[in-house]
This record gives structure tokens, C-alpha cells and sequence, in this order.
């Protein structure tokens, strides 16, 4: 067994882990990080990447569709065909270029990279099981980055037509029907991308609305456009199992028992935090419900012993790991940092997109705010227009008394890319009147964002 | 448009390279001719290198806190009209640069205890100050505290800075919209100390604040470690009744000639140390500790430590042996006035054989003297203060004072320290046999 020492010790190199091992290097912190797939974790591998290609795709397909008919804007094309597998074999060419450049961006800081699974021997000590050998490690500071993983279902274990999101991601054949439980972000936005691409989807969610994490307000325009596309929404509705030996499942709600066809089941019911299976019970780590408790620097309970990411609680998001891997790398560099961000926007890639920052005003409220909040519709933008995009708006919460903006959310084609703008508002402590009286380029979408703050202003002046 | 090198001038006898203390002039600044560039310490002395054309600066060669060769490239100035890079890069020795005049200033000589060092080279990267402004009360006046439990609102880059010098922005008042905390209230905040609009909070620290050792600070701990490492001190302390010296010190004073200096206890004690001196040579002696040899000077050349805004420095009456009691308080008060004003000369501050130290008035009633390495004897002076004597029928109010005076034991026997303790002390007690000639 080879044996080495290092300052820091990264265990899963997904954002967190790789950013803050990244981050370590760049300070001079010696540092190992450990990964038993390949760098990227869930996100660049299974998750983010993969998941917006395909809805590119999806997207670029339906678009090609709609011109084989008679499109108002005067295009018209033959009616459109695709092959998946070279969908994913695309797909896969832009994961293995990202993963490649986090590798190498590891190997610029001069982190050393080890491939094997990592157990904890003692709060300091970890093994790596590689393919043909062991390490022992020993480490002044030890990051978990281990991840989370897709939930199952007891009545619908994954396998055969059964799918996580990981699976889902890879099929090489568009399923005629397919049964989502779950309608979560992502649940929705596979399953209307599936829907583009000319599967029967059919959305099974046990809460009265979809979406349920975000306000109704928001996930309207995605309800209508789901209609739109003919998926069946099954709201306040429970899956039960598979019936007919494997080609249906069948569901249950008020209504009773029913069962529908379906050629592939996705279940999306949430992702639960890997705490297991690398030692944690070698450790004494408090918890947190499923989660590993952590203080304001992302300390767990035992010395030297960091947690980051999705195994540390909700929002289980890359952007908020690699804050907190970023944070990390700095205070075991000797640097005074504490976890004091303002906002971790949070996006849905759904047809329109939503993009939430900071508090809805129903939050704003129950935190004690007096609260003035106002939307402006993009079908009053230009450039909305000019795209055939005026669906949605953009939303602003602000405090009665000194304007500050609480929350900033949007719901609309492209409006992911506002998450920035938002962010950085609420991170800089913006109030109407900065966003107000900051010139922002004509046509844009971005004017809507202008104009909310106007608004709740009490001023519009495009409405 | 052509580029002048300049390179490190010859900054004096024998000097072979020359730490950089401070740049004077930023990259990309324009300099106008005799603008000063830079200082550099030697072992003797601070240098101001001064420009000797104009125009801009493209290229700085050395950090602060380097050491460079005498003759090393260390700025480049873009010029008009043609430079002179590839001359010099040719022929080093024909290079035209001009030899910079040069100002000398106290630092760097054989400092014999450590004191508090101010000055720009040693400046504190982040230095609070104490006392709060009338600009930062001002500030705190027109802020509205927070509402009870409500985090600071501050941009990432105020929070950033506050963490890095360890402030917990709940204390600082916010004046910007919406009770921001801006850049400027941060400023305020270090300007007043950490005063908030409530009041003053104690406010646990955990900033660190990097001094750099550079220059005299850097001088002063080489020869500190030098001398505590080297030389096994021995310290001797004896008290000195100094109530007939005082009487003929104020005598003298009352009567003096104008234009003489005022009598301190000072060249009393040379003048004592001069005539012990010649009984002890060995004190008056340098020890080569490598060489294995010591080196008994003729010359009594005598450093007075004595403390400046700059630090602590050491300038050196010559030839103490030859001056009389008038000319050595003269030659006393002119190179403190010169220490005083950065006036001393490199000879000033340099070739003492033997060291008198005194804290002056802050007195202290025994000190432990370093020696002033390669040195083998220093003798310090403490406060002087009127206590009660057993004359053999009663108490007394006497003047007393001690001396403590360490010496280099592997030299100099602790008998023999004793003895010349006790020859200035005799000269000290009865102060009239210090000008009679046997």
C-alpha cells in the first residue's frame, strides 16, 4: 500500500470538490483529490450538462417541427427527423471535453488527482481503493464532496424500464410513452423535452401543483405550456407500481385506481445526499436530518473534517458547491472566510425557463418584510416580441420602507441568463432605484428587469 | 523615444550590495530630473537614488526588501531622445549613469537594544488608528443602526475585506441606500478605532497584521541575534552615589561660558570610563571571535545608543581619550542634534570601540544591555533618583543611581568587570579625581 500525506484531501470531484480543489492548488495548499468516476460528478456527467443538451435538442426539434406546418413568422420547412443516439453521442463529446478540462485544470494547480474509491479510516486517514492498488492518505484537512444520487422508489426500483435521470439521459430511442413521477424541475424538464422530441409524456405529481418548490405565479406559464404540448398532467396523484408485466404503472388518486401504458417509467422524486459508503461510520459527524451538519465555514463536527455540497442540505445546486468548495480551499490556505452569501439563484430549465433569486414575496412576508413587489409582463418587450417570446415576466420583492430588493424571479424564453443580473443585484444589495437608474441596452429582455423595478416603483413607463 | 537604465550606484567605501527600503516612485510614473526614485540601506546608511533624466518609469528591478549588487540594473526609464539600454548592456564599466549625490541618514550602525521602530519602510500594511476623527464621528452621526437581528448589507467585496481584517460588519453603521455598508463606511470604521454609532464595543480580533523586517528593523535583528547568540553576557549592577556629582554638574552648568553646551551626566561617565580605560585596556576592544583575536584599541571611541524617530542608532564620539569634559558634551549634543535631524554622516555612525546605553528619562532601575557586537564591554546608565542612606547615625537623602553594564565573559572575567565597575564608580562618587592626572 502506497502512503501519502497532504494538507488538503478532496474526496469527490464533482463542482465542489474540483473547485475547491482547484482553489487549494492556486493558494499553494498541497492538495489530493479523490474521484472514483470521472471529474464533473452528477453535474458536467449525469445532470446539468448532459440534461441541457438534450434540451437543446428537444428544443431545436420541436422549432423544426413547427416550421413543417405554417409558421407565422413565414418559414417553412420539411417535416423534420432525428436520431438520438447521435443526439448522445454529441451529447457525451461535450461531457468528455468538460471533464478533460477540469482534469486539466487540476493537474494546472498542481493538484494531485488519484482515481479509486475513498473510505475513512479515522478523521484523519482515508484509503483509496484504485483499480490495482491502495493508498493511504493521510490529511491535515479532509473535504466530503461526495455528492447525492437519484431517489428510488421501494414499489419502483430502478432497472429495466424504470429510469433515474442518469439512464434517461442515455436512451438512444425516443419512448413512444413515458410516465414521469415527480414533476420537480427535473422531471419537468426532461419530460417536455421528451415531449418535443414526440413521446406520450405523462406527469404523475402527488402535490397539487407542479413544480411545488416554487410559487404558482411562476410555474403557470409552464402549466399552460405543457398543455400546450399535450402532456397529461396528473396532479394530487400517486404511483403505485408497475403492472402488466413491466408496460404500465399503475397510479392512484381521489378519482381511485387507474393504469396507464407506458413504455419507460422515469421516476424523478428528488436526489438524496451519499453519506453512505465511504466510511462515514468510522467517523462521529453530527447530522442533520439526511444531511451532514455543517457551521457557517462548512465545518462538520469533528476537527479538521469539511463538508460541501449536496451531502450538506438543501439547495442541492452545483453553483452553491462551488461557493462553498471555493470558501473551503481559502480558509485551509490560513484565510479569514465565512459562508455570507446574500442569494444562490436557483434556475429550471423548462419551456420558459424560471429563475429565482432571494425571497418570493409569500417568503418575504413570513420573514417579517413589509413588501412592495410588481411585475412586468414580457409581452410589454420588445425584443420579447421580436422572438415570439411574451410569455412570462420578471418579478420584483422589495422592502416597503428603503426599496432593498429582497427577491428578483423571472419566468420566460432565455431568462436563465438573468439569473446573473439578479444575482449580482441582490449580492450587491440593490435597491429599485439602483436597478432603476441603471441604463440597461434597448431591445433587450433584460429592459423587463429594468422596468419591474420602475414598477414597483410606482413608475413604469412601457406599461 | 529611447530607454535610460539605471543601475545601482556606488553608495559607499567598500559597499558591495544594498537592501532597497522603499520605492518612491510607482510604474508607469512620469519622473521629472533629481525626482527621488528609491532608497536603499547599506550597512551605514540610507541612500535616496535620485533620477537623473525625465520620463516614465517602465520597469522596476527589485522588491522592497531585497538585496542588490552595486552596479545591478534596478530601473528603467523611457525617455526622449535616444537611451543608452545596449551601451550598458555592452559595457557595464563606461555606463554615463551619473553618481547620484548622496544623503545619508542615522540607521543601520550597531544598534545595542531593541526599541519600537516607526518610519515608512516598516509601515504596518493595516494599521487602525486609535484615536477616532472628528470626520469619522461626523460619518457614525449620520447613520441609522440596524434593526435587531438583521444581517449587514454589504457588496461582496466590503464583506471580503471586512473578513480579511477580522471586523464583524454587525458593528459597523451602514450610509449608504438602504443602510449598505459601503467601502467608506469600513474606512470610518478603521478611522475610529471601531467605534460604533452605539458606542465604543470591545470587539474580539483575529486580523494579523505582517510587518515586514526591512531595513533598520532588519539591521537590528540581525545584530541582535549576532550578539545574544555569540557572546556569553555577563551583567554586573551597582548603585553610585551621584549627590557630589550633581552638586558639581549644577555648579558647572550655573556658571558655564556661553555658547557651552549644558553639562548632562554623560561626558561625566566617558571622561570616568576614558581614565578607567587606560587602567583596563582590554574593555576598549574588539573581539574578532572568528579570527580568534582581540583587538585593543588605542582610540576610545565611544557609541551613545540614543533612540530617533527612525529607531535606535548609535553615533560615536571619537577619540574620547583626547577630548576634554566641555568638548565631549560638545561633540555629545552635536551628533544628537544630528540624530535628531537624520544629519549623521557614515562616520558618525561608525568604528566605536565601546558603548554607553541609558533609557534617559525613562529610566528603569536595572536593564541587561546587549553588547554591541563584535564589542566586549557596554555600560548602561539608569534613572538617577534621591533615596535614603545609613550614614552610620541616620537616614541620608542621597542621589543613587545604578550602572548596568554587561561584558563579553569569554574576554573579559566577571572579577575584572567588577573592578572596572568599581574605578567609575570611585571616579563617579568623588568626581574631582576624574581630572586629576596621577
Amino acid at each position: 500500500m502506497t502512503a501519502l500525506t497532504c494538507k488538503l484531501l478532496v474526496i469527490g470531484a464533482g463542482p465542489g470538490g474540483y473547485v475547491a480543489a482547484i482553489r487549494a492548488g492556486q493558494l499553494g495548499v498541497d492538495t489530493i483529490i479523490v474521484e472514483a468516476e470521472a471529474p464533473g460528478g452528477t453535474c458536467l456527467n449525469v445532470g446539468c450538462i448532459p440534461s441541457k443538451a438534450l434540451i437543446h435538442v428537444a428544443a431545436e426539434f420541436e422549432k423544426a417541427t413547427h416550421f413543417a406546418g405554417d409558421s407565422a413568422i413565414g418559414v417553412s420547412a420539411g417535416a423534420p427527423a432525428i436520431d438520438l443516439a447521435k443526439t448522445v453521442a454529441w451529447k457525451d463529446k461535450i461531457v468528455s471535453r468538460l471533464t478533460g478540462g477540469v482534469g486539466a485544470l487540476l493537474k494546472k494547480a498542481k493538484v494531485r488527482h488519484l482515481e479509486g474509491r475513498a473510505r475513512f479510516v479515522d478523521g484523519k486517514t482515508v484509503i483509496v481503493d484504485g483499480a490495482d492498488s491502495e493508498t493511504k492518505i493521510s490529511a491535515e484537512n479532509i473535504v466530503i464532496a461526495t455528492g447525492s444520487a437519484p431517489v428510488e422508489l421501494p414499489f419502483l426500483p430502478f432497472g429495466g424500464n424504470v429510469l433515474s435521470s442518469t439512464e434517461a439521459l442515455e436512451l438512444t430511442e425516443i419512448p413512444g410513452r413515458l410516465a414521469i413521477v415527480g414533476a420537480g424541475y427535473i422531471g419537468l424538464e426532461m419530460g417536455m423535452a421528451f415531449a418535443k422530441l414526440g413521446s406520450d409524456v405523462t406527469v404523475i405529481e402527488a402535490a397539487e401543483r407542479i413544480l411545488p418548490s416554487y410559487d404558482a405565479d411562476l410555474t403557470k406559464p409552464v402549466a399552460r405550456r405543457m398543455k400546450a404540448l399535450g402532456i397529461d398532467v396528473r396532479l394530487k396523484t400517486k404511483a403505485k407500481g408497475l403492472v402488466s408485466g413491466g408496460a404500465a404503472l399503475e397510479i392512484e388518486s381521489a378519482e381511485g385506481v387507474e393504469t396507464i401504458g407506458a413504455d419507460k417509467v422515469l421516476v424523478t422524486v428528488g436526489r438524496r445526499p451519499v453519506t453512505d459508503g465511504w466510511g462515514r461510520e468510522e467517523l462521529v459527524l453530527d447530522m442533520e436530518g439526511p444531511f451532514i451538519r455543517i457551521d457557517d465555514q462548512c465545518r462538520a463536527s469533528m476537527k479538521g473534517v469539511f463538508a460541501i455540497g449536496d451531502v450538506t442540505g438543501e439547495p442541492m445546486l452545483a453553483h452553491r458547491a462551488m461557493a462553498q468548495g471555493e470558501m473551503v480551499a481559502e480558509i485551509t490556505a490560513g484565510k479569514n472566510r465565512r459562508w455570507d452569501k446574500r442569494a444562490i439563484p436557483a434556475v429550471c430549465f423548462t419551456d420558459p425557463e424560471i429563475v429565482t433569486v432571494g425571497l418570493s414575496p409569500e417568503e418575504a412576508r413570513a420573514a417579517g418584510h413589509d413588501i412592495r413587489t410588481e411585475i412586468f409582463p414580457f409581452a410589454a418587450n420588445g425584443r420579447a416580441m421580436t422572438m415570439e417570446a411574451e410569455e412570462g415576466f420578471v418579478r420584483a420583492v422589495a422592502r416597503a420602507d428603503d426599496h432593498l430588493i429582497l427577491g428578483l424571479a423571472a419566468v420566460g424564453a432565455g431568462v436563465s441568463e438573468l439569473s446573473a443580473a439578479f444575482g449580482l443585484a441582490i449580492e450587491m444589495g440593490a435597491t429599485l432605484e439602483d436597478v432603476a437608474g441603471t441604463i440597461h441596452a434597448h431591445p433587450t429582455q433584460g429592459e423587463a428587469f429594468q422596468e419591474a423595478a420602475l414598477r414597483t416603483l410606482g413608475h413604469s413607463l412601457h406599461i | 523615444m529611447g530607454v535610460h537604465v539605471i543601475k545601482l550606484p556606488d553608495v559607499g567605501e567598500g559597499v558591495a550590495e544594498a537592501e532597497l527600503v522603499e520605492w518612491l516612485v510607482d510604474d508607469g510614473q512620469n519622473v521629472t530630473e533629481d525626482q527621488l526614485l528609491a532608497s536603499v540601506m547599506t550597512d551605514k546608511a540610507t541612500v535616496e537614488i535620485p533620477s537623473p533624466v525625465e520620463g516614465k518609469i517602465i520597469w522596476r528591478g527589485a522588491n522592497v526588501g531585497d538585496v542588490v549588487s552595486v552596479g545591478a540594473p534596478i530601473i528603467r526609464i523611457e525617455i526622449d531622445g535616444e537611451g543608452h539600454e545596449e551601451a550598458a548592456a555592452e559595457d557595464g564599466d563606461s555606463e554615463p549613469t551619473p553618481a547620484p549625490p548622496v544623503e545619508t541618514k542615522p540607521s543601520g550602525a550597531a544598534p545595542s537594544t531593541p526599541a519600537a521602530v516607526n518610519g515608512a519602510a516598516t509601515a504596518p500594511v493595516v494599521v487602525p488608528k486609535a484615536a477616532p476623527s472628528s470626520a469619522a464621528a461626523a460619518h457614525a452621526a449620520t447613520l441609522t443602526p440596524r434593526k435587531e437581528g438583521e444581517s449587514p448589507l454589504a457588496s461582496p467585496a466590503v464583506r471580503k475585506r471586512a473578513m480579511d481584517a477580522g471586523v464583524d460588519l454587525r458593528r459597523v453603521p451602514g450610509g449608504g441606500p438602504a443602510g449598505r455598508i459601503v467601502h467608506a463606511d469600513l474606512d470610518a470604521y478603521f478611522e475610529s478605532g471601531g467605534a460604533t454609532a452605539r458606542g465604543s464595543a470591545r470587539i474580539a480580533r483575529s486580523d494579523v497584521t505582517e510587518v515586514l523586517m526591512i531595513g533598520l528593523r532588519r539591521k537590528i535583528a540581525e545584530r541582535m541575534s549576532v550578539a545574544k547568540s555569540r557572546i556569553p553576557h555577563i551583567t554586573y549592577v551597582d548603585e553610585i552615589d551621584v549627590t557630589a556629582l550633581e552638586d558639581l554638574r549644577a555648579r558647572m552648568n550655573a556658571e558655564r561660558k556661553d555658547g557651552k553646551p549644558k553639562l548632562t551626566i554623560l561626558p561625566f561617565l566617558m571622561r570616568a570610563m576614558a581614565r578607567a580605560i587606560e587602567k583596563q585596556p582590554q574593555m576598549n576592544a574588539l573581539f574578532d571571535d572568528d579570527g580568534g583575536v582581540v583587538r585593543r584599541y588605542g582610540a576610545m571611541n565611544m557609541g551613545v545608543a540614543a533612540q530617533t524617530d527612525n529607531g535606535l542608532v548609535v553615533p560615536v564620539v571619537r577619540n574620547v581619550e583626547a577630548l576634554g569634559l566641555w568638548e565631549c558634551a560638545a561633540e555629545v549634543a552635536r551628533l544628537a542634534e544630528a540624530a535628531r535631524t537624520n544629519q549623521c554622516s557614515r562616520e558618525d555612525l561608525s568604528g566605536s570601540t565601546i558603548t554607553i546605553t541609558s533609557l534617559g528619562a525613562m529610566g528603569g532601575v536595572v536593564t541587561t544591555p546587549v553588547i554591541n557586537y563584535p564589542e566586549v564591554a557596554i555600560v548602561g546608565v539608569n534613572k538617577m533618583r534621591t533615596l535614603p542612606q545609613w550614614d552610620g547615625g541616620a537616614f541620608i537623602p542621597r542621589k543613587m543611581m545604578n550602572l548596568s553594564s554587561s561584558f563579553d565573559h569569554r574576554v573579559i572575567d566577571g572579577w575584572d568587570a567588577a573592578v572596572f565597575i568599581q574605578t567609575i564608580k570611585g571616579y563617579l562618587e568623588t568626581p574631582a579625581t576624574i581630572f586629576i592626572e596621577d
